[in-house]
């Protein structure tokens, strides 16, 4: 069987596998652009808090993932818990660092501007130092987006879903006449969906990212 | 509106706002300081300060001296540790800053526009955090634009970068005054664009000033700026101690001490002569024919006339040529070929020291003084020039003098009333713990 024979009989395997590693990325994206944006928020005005919180999350990163999802079964079980917290950490680093970095770069003169016109903290944060920090932090989350792609993948090891059950299973059958065809068919496939994923947010940085700023 | 101490205030104004309609609020600073915790010297020590109802009062002194810091303080945007602010007679030292701020106009260098928003919606910002209705926002935003001078229909929906410095810094000013607040602070506005622009807004907010008459505290470090926009300039030393605080003519003329003299710097005298127009000094008359004239009766003019000289005037009356005795002899005749054609004239609005500029390039030294359709009014020579010069000079002195004598009046007066009141309120004093 060629790895095309190979994709027409295992369609339906392959999409909805695919389908799982999208939907268990986009989630934890969204958890992890949340938490991001807001431990960015809570300590981009302190020098301290805000080096404890990249330094935290660069840590975080460290760890090897295969390590972290093996440390969080003895915890949380099998399954989708460990994948979605495995997730969820190592998308924060990009979005925190950016996050700070995005809203320490805020020119002062419009922040005191801001401020002088009579806004009031809130509003100074939603009108005018987010949307101006928005572009870096869009940033962070598309550099998250592609790790996690990849990352994903070895949630399969805890029998997670997604597109690494696919390679798991081959790289468990090495030798057999489908090995090959199911690590590439899982490997091609989450590039795809990294593709895909990124032009979604030039789609969304377009839409998002006020004219005024756009480079 | 309600300004109690009347009788104090007055004095110093006269020249500032006094028989304009104001719509500004009087600003009060009573020994305002700043104190940043780990410095020994306060970057604000006590500033004492009264700001009338519609007078535009500059702040000026070297970098550091704590202008900015001052400015600040009034829209709390720096916290005072010690004193008291006051607009129109409330106290507002300790209301909430956001809702204070709302009523202060508050324009910056480089213009502080939010580059993410639309020149509309910059403007528009102010209006609509105070709660005016969509309907009266837009109206408010294209008022303000032309206001500023900026065609609302092209300017309206873009965006800062798109616009010059100079056209920044207008929608910047338009942004500050839409919610029309009785009170302006600048802080160095114009620091950031190039002279010329700088110049064109120089005018522009001596215009829009004479429309509003609003209550603006402007900051800067360019005294010819101070001179030329201030009713009132207080001139600061370092922690913002006031070394002079009065008319650009008095402190010209007569500056409190070397400090404000270096300040000034060379050309004093220079400088007074940009704060008078020419319609303010005497102009001599001069022996005029027009061209229609028969050419005997210009030679009988010439004659008798003590000068040897005489102006011709086309039809309509303006100035056209100089003509000596001689000059028709020479030209046979002529009027057409004869005399020097008259190549600069000055306004009864322009400056003296235009008036002066042309007289030092006129070969004979003097320059004729147009109206407004550029008819022959008169003639302003070197002569004329310098006396008036001097005379101008000797009566600022003693308007200076006079001027000093009921300050220390006015002071001394108020210092009694304050230990006065103090007295009276001595047994429910809690405010005052902060001094402590």
């Amino acid at each position: 069987m060629n790895f095309w024979e190979y994709l027409g009989s295992r369609h339906q395997q392959l999409l909805a596998d695919a389908f799982q590693h999208a939907s268990a990325v986009f989630q934890c994206m969204v958890v992890a652009t949340v938490a991001g944006v807001v431990i960015g928020v809570v300590t981009y005005r302190s020098d301290w808090a805000g080096n404890l919180a990249t330094i935290t999350t660069a840590t975080l990163l460290t760890i090897p993932s295969l390590a972290m999802i093996g440390l969080l079964i003895p915890v949380v079980g099998l399954g989708v818990p460990p994948t979605v917290i495995a997730l969820t950490l190592y998308g924060l680093l990009p979005i925190v660092r950016n996050s700070i970095v995005g809203l320490r770069g805020v020119d002062p003169s419009l922040v005191d501007a801001a401020t002088g016109i009579g806004m009031s903290r809130l509003a100074r944060l939603v009108r005018v130092e987010l949307p101006l920090a928005w572009p870096p932090i869009l940033t962070g989350i598309r550099v998250s987006t592609q790790m996690l792609m990849g990352i994903a993948a070895i949630a399969a090891y805890a029998s997670g879903p997604g597109l690494g059950n696919e390679i798991f299973r081959g790289i468990a059958s090495l030798g057999s006449k489908n090995a090959l065809n199911q690590v590439l068919a899982g490997t091609l496939g989450i590039i795809v969906l990294a593709l895909l994923f990124d032009a979604a947010y030039v789609l969304i940085g377009r839409l998002t990212i006020p004219r005024g700023i756009r480079v | 509106m309600s300004e109690t101490s009347a009788g104090v205030t007055e004095a110093p104004q006269e020249r500032g706002g006094a028989g304009r309609e104001a719509t500004g609020a009087t600003i009060r600073l009573e020994s305002l300081t700043k104190r940043y915790p780990g410095s020994a010297d306060p970057a604000v020590d006590s500033v004492n300060m009264e700001i009338n109802a519609g007078e535009l009062v500059v702040l000026v002194g070297p970098s550091g001296c704590g202008k900015s810091t001052t400015l600040k303080m009034i829209n709390r945007l720096i916290e005072p540790t010690g004193g008291r602010i006051r607009i129109g007679g409330e106290d507002v030292t300790h209301m909430d800053p956001v809702k204070l701020r709302r009523k202060i106009g508050y324009a910056i260098q480089s213009s502080g526009l939010f580059p993410h928003m639309t020149v509309a919606q910059n403007i528009g910002l102010v209006p609509k955090m105070v709660g005016w209705s969509k309907v009266r926002v837009a109206e408010r935003i294209e008022e303000m634009l032309d206001l500023v001078g900026l065609d609302a229909g092209e300017f309206h929906g873009r965006y800062p970068r798109q616009l010059s410095g100079g056209q920044q810094q207008r929608v910047g000013v338009a942004r500050a005054l839409a919610a029309d607040p009785p009170v302006l602070l600048m802080d160095e506005p114009f620091g950031a664009v190039d002279p010329i622009t700088r110049d064109h807004l120089q005018d522009e907010l001596i215009r829009l000033q004479h429309e509003l008459h609003k209550t603006i505290v402007f900051v800067t470090h360019d005294f010819d700026e101070a001179i030329k926009l201030g009713d009132r300039i207080a001139v600061l030393r370092e922690q913002s101690h006031i070394a002079q605080f009065d008319t650009p003519e008095a402190i010209l003329t007569n500056p409190a001490d070397d400090f404000v003299s270096g300040f000034v710097g060379a050309g004093a005298a220079l400088k007074r002569l940009n704060l008078t127009r020419v319609r303010d000094v005497e102009i001599t008359d001069y022996p005029t024919v027009t061209v229609d004239d028969p050419l005997q009766e210009i030679f009988n003019k010439i004659r008798a006339s003590g000068t040897n000289e005489i102006l011709l005037l086309d039809r309509r009356g303006r100035p056209y040529k100089w003509l000596r005795r001689g000059d028709l002899m020479r030209a046979r005749g002529s009027l057409a070929r004869a005399g020097t054609l008259v190549n600069d004239t000055v306004t009864r609005d322009a400056t003296l020291r235009d008036a002066l500029e042309a007289v030092l390039t006129d070969n004979a030294g003097r320059v004729v003084v147009t109206g407004r359709r550029g008819e022959y009014t008169g003639v302003v020579d070197m002569e004329t020039l310098m006396n008036s010069v001097q005379e101008m000079l000797e009566a600022d002195r003693l308007d200076a003098m006079e001027h000093q004598h009921e300050l220390e009046e006015a002071r001394s007066e108020q210092t009694r009333h304050e230990q006065e009141g103090r007295e009276g309120a001595a047994g429910a004093a809690g405010g005052g713990e902060a001094k402590a």
